[in-house]
């Protein structure tokens, strides 16, 4: 189990690169979120990836000199939340490993341990209190492999969601199965990727949610990519984004 | 040949450990289990029973009846057995004052290279058990010299004889109070019920190469 | 290293992800695994703490290895057991054939044995005139339709009854179709019975060898594997070098985590634990046994630190059972000896890179598989390491074949990756321009890829960056 600190008054916040590109919103949300229980949040302009993609493809060194900028930024010792349990758990479990036998070493260490995924950090350090404004809705979560393996927030982020009023969790059958993204994977392997991300849909599909949540954004848009290549209308939508809109009258964060 | 390639591999096996250093103190081992004399055979006679064992609880005084009966309803003509052994012995004294029962008593004596068609069609074997795990639901066999290795394991029907005393709480157990490292013998082998596979589709199926039915005789007091 | 026939993965998990049958009768299977093995380790801490043993143990033995080899030979042979040293699977193949040849023995009956599938040991028997019997059921039936095992625990798992069915009838003479599970294990125990009974020769593997006492400890269900070693005159028995622990008082917490892993079993049926050949006044088993000692590649993978853990396994198939790749591939894509993810592993480091580097492909990274991992080995992080030596032009690399996979559109895509995430500018400025064009990632190349298969993603117009500063969100 996991130490956590006491309630802060600043955090860093890493977006990670997809976020950045390409879900910004939810990025903004999980700020947001922490703005809103009184903590400081610091955004290095200066970031950008964890290093994840080159260091999952067999280009580590070019995964490490991206990842020694990142270190570089963030220069204090208080949290740093991530609203991805991958890219969290990339800094958190791989940099310590990345860096070993590097002059870095020690700071990457320090580094790692400052790493918080954006679930366990609301529930466990701001002990977040939310007020469902949002009408009834069924959604189904799913949750990234590192979230869950490494990060081990699945948890964390499901109590989240049953701490809104309104919103029916249906979980999914399988839901501690791959979606089938694994970065390159998807891209290297296309046809079993293809075959896991059906499966993952149909299991969606058979939940009678309206929406699936997630925490990572690569699963996203795997999964959201699969469901409008078939033509089915299901959105995904990122945790932070969607708790925002819930507690939210006027949810807009664009 | 050989030599050749035993040297080539310690050389780079010995090359490769001069980097290694011993890992630090062992992590804790397997949790300590202490169960009482019924609690053991309960549960070896629970655990071997649902792997489809037969288990019975006799006296120690008339286990031979229990024995006779058993044989009785699986219409067992011949039954192997070892006659320099205690059970043997008894046995021998059951059956030669038994009267009006069809049973073969068939003596393993020879070598196998003399006997193998015999084994291999005899209706049943029985032989005694050195000892049992209560924490898995096993028998530990102890072959010998008086008790050879392929009667509890080619014959369709296998019996075993085990003292109630003998049932260790663990594996470990056994091998700790029994100091197996110094008496190891040819053999040892654990049994826990009859053979099984589930290589078709995971459906289970009894009956494979080793034997159809394991019977276990647990002589109380 | 072991020369097998170039492997065409993606032609092989094409084909395999086009078999539904396969697919379902694999998923069926592997999903009554899981739950067998989460049922047989009920308390999450405790399977945790045996893990940890487990992978401690492991690692010990590791630690000694040479140590741990000299000692078990010296007990084997004191106990009359010949010991042989095979450096290539070749070497193996033939010490089998000169022990076959000394008794003038033309069939020996097997039990299953994954190193004997490493040296495709049945196949080079059979062109030297010797017939190798498998006897083990999953083993029996597929060797009766020329296959080689799907799966290390259940061989034959990939077929359903039916196919069973239909194999018996069509393949052993005089036999009539039958479903009936019952039925179909008779006919091989019959068939087999006789076999023993005959067989002069009988081989098998090894689950543990134990230093301490010379020991050879097998597990199985059946029998077919104390028939095999215990009916014949000679025994031969199969081992990685990587087999051997030190102690006797190893195997409890070894054997729990084999048999809950491998079937979710508390114990196999037998126990089978070998120290010596018959002794005088004994009245059977086998008066000559034979182990075999075989490196393969196993001695270069000690010697790199980090790949060192591969030699942990145990091989109970938990990883393929929990592999969401292999559940959807099933054994035979894999193409070499090991399926799932211990193969996508091992194989690399004992065909080599060129020939097997692909496999490390074929992972998500998930890690479903080093959750269950009974020793713990750190498959993910080999996996990655399999990937960084297919690119890398290291000169003091030590894996065969590393740097096959180097090509310009690779590296120059990193290249301009690691540029474009260490200079932010370059970042923004980029965004900035593709998102204001419009241009969502192009479809082009591998990225067709995604594309045949999902929506192409799009970029947001704004970036976080930009909405962090429209915010006023400190950043420093």
């Amino acid at each position: 189990m996991r130490r956590y600190p006491e309630k802060p008054q600043k955090v860093y916040y890493f977006g990670t690169c997809l976020v950045d590109m390409m879900y910004p919103e939810a990025g903004m949300a999980g700020i947001k979120l922490i703005q809103r229980e009184g903590v400081k949040v610091i955004y290095p302009l200066r970031q950008t990836c964890c290093g994840q993609p080159a260091y999952n493809s067999g280009f580590p060194d070019e995964a490490k000199t991206v990842a020694r900028k990142q270190i570089e930024l963030f220069t204090e010792n208080f949290p740093i939340v991530v609203p991805s349990g991958s890219c969290a758990g990339m800094m958190r479990h791989h940099y310590p490993k990345l860096f070993a036998n590097d002059p870095d070493s020690e700071r990457a260490i320090n580094f790692s341990k400052n790493i918080y995924e954006l679930s366990e950090f609301l529930v466990h350090v701001l002990d977040v209190k939310l007020e469902d404004r949002g009408d009834p809705i069924n959604v189904t979560w799913h949750s990234s492999c590192h979230a869950l393996r490494e990060m081990r927030t699945t948890e964390d982020s499901k109590l989240l969601i049953r701490g809104l009023k309104n919103v029916n969790l249906i979980e999914l059958q399988n839901e501690t199965e791959c979606c089938g993204f694994g970065g390159t994977f998807a891209i290297k392997q296309p046809a079993i990727s293809a075959a896991m991300v059906k499966d993952k849909t149909d299991d969606i599909r058979q939940t009678g949610s309206a929406r699936f949540i997630s925490g990572d954004c690569g699963c996203m848009m795997n999964i959201s990519g699969a469901l409008q290549h078939d033509k089915v209308q299901i959105d995904g939508q990122h945790l932070a984004e969607f708790i925002w809109e819930r507690i939210n009258d006027n949810p807009s964060t664009g | 040949m050989s030599e050749g390639s035993r040297e080539r591999i310690f050389s780079r096996l010995h090359a490769a450990s001069r980097q290694t250093s011993t890992p630090d103190s062992q992590p804790p081992g397997l949790p300590i289990l202490e169960y009482s004399r019924k609690e053991k055979i309960e549960k070896l006679k629970t655990l071997m029973e649902a792997m489809r064992t037969e288990v019975y609880i006799c006296s120690v005084k008339n286990w031979e009846n229990n024995l006779a009966e058993i044989l009785r309803q699986r219409n067992v003509k011949s039954l192997l057995y070892a006659p320099q052994t205690d059970i043997g012995q008894a046995l021998e004294n059951y059956w030669e004052n038994a009267s009006g029962q069809a049973l073969q008593l068939i003596p393993y004596e020879n070598d196998i290279e003399q006997f193998k068609e015999t084994v291999f069609n005899v209706d049943a074997g029985i032989t005694s058990a050195a000892g049992a795990i209560a924490e898995t639901g096993a028998l530990i066999l102890w072959p010998s010299e008086k008790e050879p290795r392929l009667m509890s394991i080619v014959p369709s029907i296998h019996i075993a004889v085990l003292k109630a005393d003998t049932i260790h709480n663990t594996l470990l157990d056994a091998m700790q109070k029994e100091n197996w490292p110094e008496r190891i013998p040819t053999n040892i082998v654990l049994v826990s019920g009859p053979s099984k596979t589930a290589d078709i589709e995971m459906t289970l199926a009894f009956g494979v190469h080793g034997p159809k039915a394991l019977i276990v005789l647990i002589l109380e007091d | 290293m072991t020369i097998h026939q170039q492997v065409d993965f993606d032609d092989n998990v094409s084909r395999a992800l086009n078999d539904s049958q396969l697919i379902k009768n694999t998923k069926a299977a592997m999903g009554t695994l899981v739950a067998k093995r989460k049922a047989i380790f009920p308390d999450e801490t405790e399977i945790e703490q045996l893990r940890t043993l487990g992978n401690a143990l492991k690692q010990k033995a590791l630690s000694k290895l040479p140590q741990l080899l000299e000692q078990l030979e010296e007990k084997c042979i004191q106990n009359g057991i010949k010991v042989h040293w095979a450096e290539t699977t070749s070497e193996a193949n033939h010490q089998v054939l000169d022990i076959m040849r000394s008794h003038g023995a033309t069939s020996l009956v097997k039990g299953k044995s994954m190193v004997s599938e490493e040296m495709e040991l049945n196949a080079f028997l059979q062109k030297n005139g010797i017939e190798a019997l498998e006897t083990d059921l999953g083993e029996f039936i597929i060797q009766l339709n020329h296959e080689k095992p799907t799966h290390i625990i259940v061989p034959a798992i990939h077929k359903n009854k039916d196919q069973i069915s239909k194999i018996f009838h069509e393949k052993i003479p005089n036999t009539p179709y039958t479903e009936d599970v019952a039925e179909l294990t008779a006919i091989a125990r019959k068939i087999l019975r006789k076999k023993f009974n005959e067989a002069e020769i009988g081989l098998s593997g090894v689950n543990f060898a134990v230093a301490e006492t010379g020991t050879l400890c097998l597990v199985e269900n059946e029998g077919n594997g104390r028939m095999c070693t215990t009916v014949p005159g000679v025994h031969i028995a199969l081992m990685g070098l990587e087999k051997v622990v030190e102690k006797l008082e190893d195997l409890p917490p070894l054997l729990r985590l084999l048999t809950g892993s491998a079937t979710g079993q508390l114990i196999t049926t037998y126990v089978n634990m070998i120290t010596t050949a018959r002794k005088q006044g004994e009245k059977d088993g086998p008066k000559e046994v034979h182990l075999i000692i075989l490196d393969n590649g196993r001695s270069q993978i000690f010697a790199d630190p980090d790949r060192r853990q591969t030699l942990q396994c145990i091989r109970c198939g938990t990883c393929l059972s929990h592999c969401p790749v292999y559940n959807r591939i099933g054994g035979h894509a894999y193409g070499y000896t090991y399926p799932g993810p211990i193969g996508k592993i091992l194989n690399p480091q004992v065909e080599g890179l060129k020939a097997a580097g692909v496999l490390a492909t074929a992972s998500s990274l998930c890690n479903s598989c080093e959750e269950v991992c009974p020793v713990k080995i750190q498959i993910p992080d080999l996996i990655r390491r399999i990937r960084n030596e297919s690119y890398s032009k290291d000169p003091a690399s030590t894996m065969e074949g590393h740097g096959y996979k180097r090509n310009l559109l690779e590296t120059l895509t990193w290249k301009v990756w690691e540029k474009i995430n260490t200079y932010p500018v370059i970042n923004a400025v980029g965004l900035k321009i593709l998102s204001v064009l419009g241009i969502k990632l192009p479809q082009i190349g591998p990225l067709k890829n995604w594309t045949r298969y999902r929506a192409t993603p799009e970029l947001a117009p704004k970036s976080l960056h930009e909405l962090v500063k429209h915010h006023g969100v400190d950043h420093e």
